[in-house]
């Protein structure tokens, strides 16, 4: 594959970021087109030193380095190099770009309190970052803030989704579960830092240029007097609205009935079905590779030893049919891999994203009934205080102060669901563009490691073929 | 007594071991049989239905000249695309081209596979034998004449025969040189009695299997399911018989084949009924010819364990112990060096078929399954791409939902392929479970061969018992002078019996001998047999498994081309 440059980065393309990939770090990465920084070899560790953790299994892990193919191509355009502008991709100085990448897990701590933790390398030329290359270390949950935050703070942009909390525990530190989530991070962030208005946020620039320590207060801070209070909040409000319409008779909550988002939501809905099933035939799929991949591995023994039977040179045949057998289940391996990084992977990411659309649903239906309450309040002030002048009542003056105050709040919800509806109808073009390159790319990615793994069996039986027309000629048979 | 009863004690199991490695075999042969008949379902379901492969209206087929051979005529080669899948002949194979007219793997022999449905790669063999064609089919319902004592258990199958010999073949002996067609109904009751008749009149053959009575399938599978299993395996079975070069050739197997009405070969008695009688006389008469030299005292020349002469099963048995427990040497042990190492590479053999049979039904599962999957991915991109065409707004959809049905279609297409494939598979590494199969066989003659040695060890130490009775009876007579008459009588007694016995020696030694003469012959004639079977089925695999494996990369190759425009740095 190409990403494996065996630490000496090869230019795939002149017009493609550079891909910077050494074996032993695993950096498959996109990692961009500026300063390639080649870390010496050996180097591996030396932002861990602080926990002398064991490194994983690098011989597990090399094997997985090849996979890349997706998670590198999944840097939107926008980021990359300037396509027809500026076709010199080692002088960025003129195009703004950020990129990130998200390397090298490294399981840190014991037992229940074990966790990986990555490095997020930062290059980039945008003034507002400290400078050029920044280099810190994250842990899961360090993600799971940065996404909680993004998706506080920018109701109705699709958030990118991270990809799920835990496995089942069995799975949790396997290398191919942790070369999976590191990938699903580094386009989570990557997402992120491309996306028009999110790679503004304060709250990205935190989490790619604070020290650990301060990370780590910042959020303790938040969870623990912030955020916690906020959601409890929410919830009362919540629970609240919901007992009020009850008891005004209100079965339910005031919805949207503008058809074209009717029928948006309804094509999410229906999408997600269809993706959860595509997606679990996916899974299916790898496991049959990794089937027939075992069941080759066991025939071709079974053939070497009744070829063993035999003896004279029909045995050789047999033996070399045993032989190829499980060179094959190697390559069956090999692209059950590849389908559960560039194929299945894609699909389940697919899915996580349809899912976070339906977050900002809910988000976009809270801004409504908010801004549908204070509508209507603002109304009934409005008429009383037309009363109240009218009475010429001394209230006049204080009612007309609320009715100010709530007038303005009732503005600003409805500005905040405006914002919302403007930023969504953007938001499902793009995802509807970025859906449409991803998808394209894995089914490039499957059909093409359907090939290869055909025409790898097609070559391996051809070679026997050619041992038994010998043998048969030899042997007199014909 | 320690000593020998030890010796003995390690001596004894592997015997049981063996047994038990049989039934597991045989256990797993019928698995695998199972699986192997279940996933072709498809084709074997078809050549049933399928009115070309139905017998020709005419019973007596002349064809035109000899010279015409297996596909020769037009409808058997416009038949044979029925029956394969659209494999090898559309796909370009160049290099191989030249070596596909043989071992039963190129399409010229494909068209055997209209004559054989079962068509595994042997019609290198089968050219051989007499028949050029045998096909079983018209089941038929009949009701049982003699009342039955279970109810509803009255009725059975008959199944129609149709055999077509080759020219000079045919038995109605007027020296027609045109192939005969005979065609007769026989039930399967019928075909016990065939093998029956076949295991008594040539021990030491390796005598195909015939299949499983299988009485609970029969009750567990749906009838047709089960008719059409039990037609496909007598078809089979008939074929294995007619290939081999005794048996095919033998006048049961012949009579069996061509008698109308009903079978002459007399159904054999139940074994109450046989140790009543004592002896069951051979059949032999009824051709008229006594074929095989049969040996006077017929009863020598046949195992004891159908239950002829109790007191003879009583006087091996005892042998047989006395043999492994007495730690005594018999008089005549087994001593064919040659014979013993080939038995042992057979069990070893055995074993190894055993589990490659069992890895072949792994492996056919797994590209089964791998298969379907395909194919429900294939159908859930399709239901997507419906989806997305009926939803979309934007272009990008659009595209997308086109891509998507590039991939459907591929995946679908995949799908066929992997079981077109699968279903060659199954046909080529049938061969491995037929030879386990065979592996009975050779297990059964094996021990046809030590019933036999056991025969004649009994014989010998009968002889040695009598002998010394009469060394002792005329010690003791010689001591009074002028003889005893009850004791020289009585020695005279003995003498004619052990005058009797001395001949029945011989014949045993005779049978013992043509088993194995038969038993070498069989092995060698098997030894050549598998290597051809094996060299075919290899080269039908490997074959099957290029020519597939290019379709599904031409396919996916086709896609990724499409695709290759979503690769960063393409476009």
């Amino acid at each position: 594959m190409s990403a494996l440059g065996g630490g000496g980065g090869a230019l795939r393309n002149a017009s493609t970021a550079l891909a910077i990939s050494s074996t032993e770090s695993f950096a498959g990465t996109p990692s961009c087109h500026t300063k390639r920084v080649r870390r010496p070899p050996g180097s591996f560790y030396w932002l861990h030193a602080v926990t002398p953790a064991p490194p994983l299994d690098t011989t597990t892990l090399k094997q997985l380095v090849f996979v890349s193919d997706y998670a590198e191509s999944m840097i939107p355009p926008e980021i990359g190099p300037p396509k027809s502008s500026s076709q010199s991709p080692r002088s960025p100085s003129g195009a703004p770009f950020l990129s990130i990448s998200v390397t090298d897990p490294v399981k840190l701590g014991n037992g229940v309190q074990a966790y990986i933790s990555y490095r997020v390398i930062t290059k980039t030329n945008l003034p507002e970052f400290q400078g050029p290359e920044k280099i810190v270390i994250r842990r899961y949950s360090d993600f799971v803030w940065l996404h909680d935050k993004l998706a506080d703070k920018y109701k109705g942009i699709f958030i990118p989704p991270l990809p799920e909390k835990s496995a089942v525990e069995k799975f949790r530190f396997s290398a191919e579960f942790i070369e999976m989530r590191r990938q699903a991070l580094d386009i989570f962030v990557n997402r992120i830092a491309s996306h028009p208005e999110l790679k503004q946020s304060e709250d990205l620039k935190t989490f790619l240029e604070e020290d650990e320590e301060a990370m780590e207060r910042i959020r303790s801070f938040e969870t623990g007097i912030f955020k916690k209070p906020a959601d409890l909040l929410q919830m009362f409000k919540d629970v609240q609205t919901k007992v009020t319409d009850v008891v005004l008779g209100k079965e339910k909550p005031v919805e949207e009935t503008d058809p074209e988002y009717e029928k948006l939501k309804h094509y999410i809905f229906g999408l997600e079905d269809h993706l959860t099933e595509t997606q679990k035939q996916a899974v299916r799929l790898v496991k049959r590779h990794r089937e027939l991949g075992q069941s080759l591995s066991e025939f071709g023994k079974a053939i070497k030893l009744l070829g063993a039977c035999e003896g004279d040179s029909l045995g050789k045949v047999f033996a070399e049919l045993g032989s190829k057998s499980e060179l094959l289940s190697i390559k069956l391996q090999k692209e059950a891999h590849n389908l559960l990084m560039n194929f299945e992977e894609p699909l389940k990411d697919y899915v996580r994203c349809v899912q976070s659309i339906k977050d900002s649903f809910s988000h976009r239906a809270n801004a409504f009934r908010l801004h549908c309450e204070l509508t209507e309040t603002t109304k009934l002030k409005e008429i009383n205080l037309e009363k109240l002048n009218l009475m010429r009542s001394d209230k006049t003056r204080e009612a007309e102060i609320e009715y100010r105050e709530l007038k303005a709040e009732s503005e600003e919800a409805t500005r905040r669901f405006e914002t919302i509806i403007k930023r969504m109808n953007e938001e499902i073009v793009r995802f509807q563009e970025q859906k449409t390159a991803e998808m394209g790319l894995a089914f490039h990615l499957f059909a093409k490691g359907q090939a290869k793994l055909a025409n790898d069996i097609a070559d391996a039986w051809r070679s026997v073929l050619t041992k038994i027309e010998a043998y048969s000629l030899s042997s007199g048979h014909d | 007594m320690m000593g020998p009863e030890i010796a003995s004690g390690f001596d004894s199991p592997p015997e049981r071991e063996e047994m038990e490695s049989l039934a597991l075999s045989d256990a797993s042969a019928s698995a695998y049989r199972s699986a192997m008949s279940s996933i072709p379902a498809s084709i074997s379901a078809s050549s049933d239905g399928d009115p070309l492969l139905a017998p020709p209206p005419t019973l007596h087929f002349p064809i035109s000249s000899s010279a015409s051979g297996h596909g020769g005529n037009p409808a058997t080669s416009t038949a044979s695309s029925f029956l394969d899948p659209p494999s090898y002949a559309d796909v370009v194979f160049s290099p191989f081209d030249s070596h596909n007219g043989h071992g039963g793997c190129g399409s010229g022999a494909d068209n055997g596979s209209l004559l054989r449905s079962d068509s595994s790669p042997r019609s290198a063999r089968a050219a051989k034998s007499d028949y050029i064609k045998i096909s079983v089919s018209n089941p038929h319902k009949e009701q049982e004449t003699a009342n039955s004592l279970v109810p509803g258990g009255g009725t059975y199958f008959t199944y129609l025969i149709t055999t077509r010999m080759r020219a000079g073949f045919a038995a109605n002996g007027d020296g027609e040189s045109e192939p005969v067609e005979f065609g007769v109904r026989r039930r399967f009751r019928d075909v016990v009695t065939l093998s029956d008749r076949l295991a008594e009149a040539y021990r030491g053959f390796f005598i195909p299997p015939r299949p499983d009575k299988s009485v609970v399938e029969s009750q567990v599978l749906q009838k047709n399911e089960f008719v059409e299993q039990r037609r496909s395996a007598l078809e089979k079975y008939l074929w294995r018989l007619a290939e081999h070069p005794v048996i095919g050739k033998s006048d049961e197997f012949r009579v069996f084949l061509q008698a109308k009405g009903k079978l002459p070969l007399p159904t054999t008695t139940d074994v109450a009924s046989r140790m009543l009688d004592g002896a069951v006389r051979l059949p032999k008469q009824l051709f008229g010819e006594g074929a095989a030299a049969q040996v006077v005292p017929q009863e020598v020349v046949q195992p004891a364990k159908g239950g002829r002469d109790l007191l003879r099963i009583f006087k091996e048995l005892k042998q047989a112990v006395t043999n492994e427990w007495g730690g005594v040497k018999p008089l005549l042990v087994e001593e064919d060096k040659e014979f013993l190492e080939k038995k042992e590479k057979m069990q070893d053999l055995e074993q190894q078929l055993s589990s490659a049979s069992q890895q072949a039904e792994v492996l056919v599962n797994a590209q089964q399954s791998i298969g379907e999957t395909m194919g429900e991915i294939g159908l859930a991109f399709i239901k997507l791409t419906k989806f997305e065409t009926e939803e979309a707004v934007y272009s990008s959809q659009r595209i997308r939902a086109a891509d998507t049905k590039n991939v459907a279609t591929a995946a679908v297409k995949a799908s066929r392929l992997y079981r077109e494939l699968n279903a060659q598979t199954v046909k080529h590494l049938d061969t491995l479970h037929e030879h386990l199969g065979l592996m009975l066989a050779v297990n059964s003659a094996f021990s046809e061969r030590t019933s036999a040695l056991l025969t004649v060890q009994t014989l010998m130490s009968d002889l040695a018992t009598l002998n010394t009775r009469v060394d002792k009876l005329e010690a003791a007579s010689s001591k009074i002078f002028g003889g005893d008459r009850s004791r020289l009588h009585k020695i005279e007694e003995l003498r004619e019996t052990i005058r009797v016995t001395e001949d029945a020696k011989g014949c045993a030694i005779r049978e013992y001998e043509r088993i194995k003469e038969n038993n070498r012959n069989e092995l060698n004639r098997l030894d050549q047999e598998r290597k051809d079977d094996f060299l075919s089925m290899l080269k039908g695999f490997v074959i099957n498994q290029v020519a597939y494996s290019e379709k599904l990369a031409n396919v996916w190759a086709t896609v990724a081309e499409d695709t290759s425009n979503y690769v960063r740095g393409n476009s």
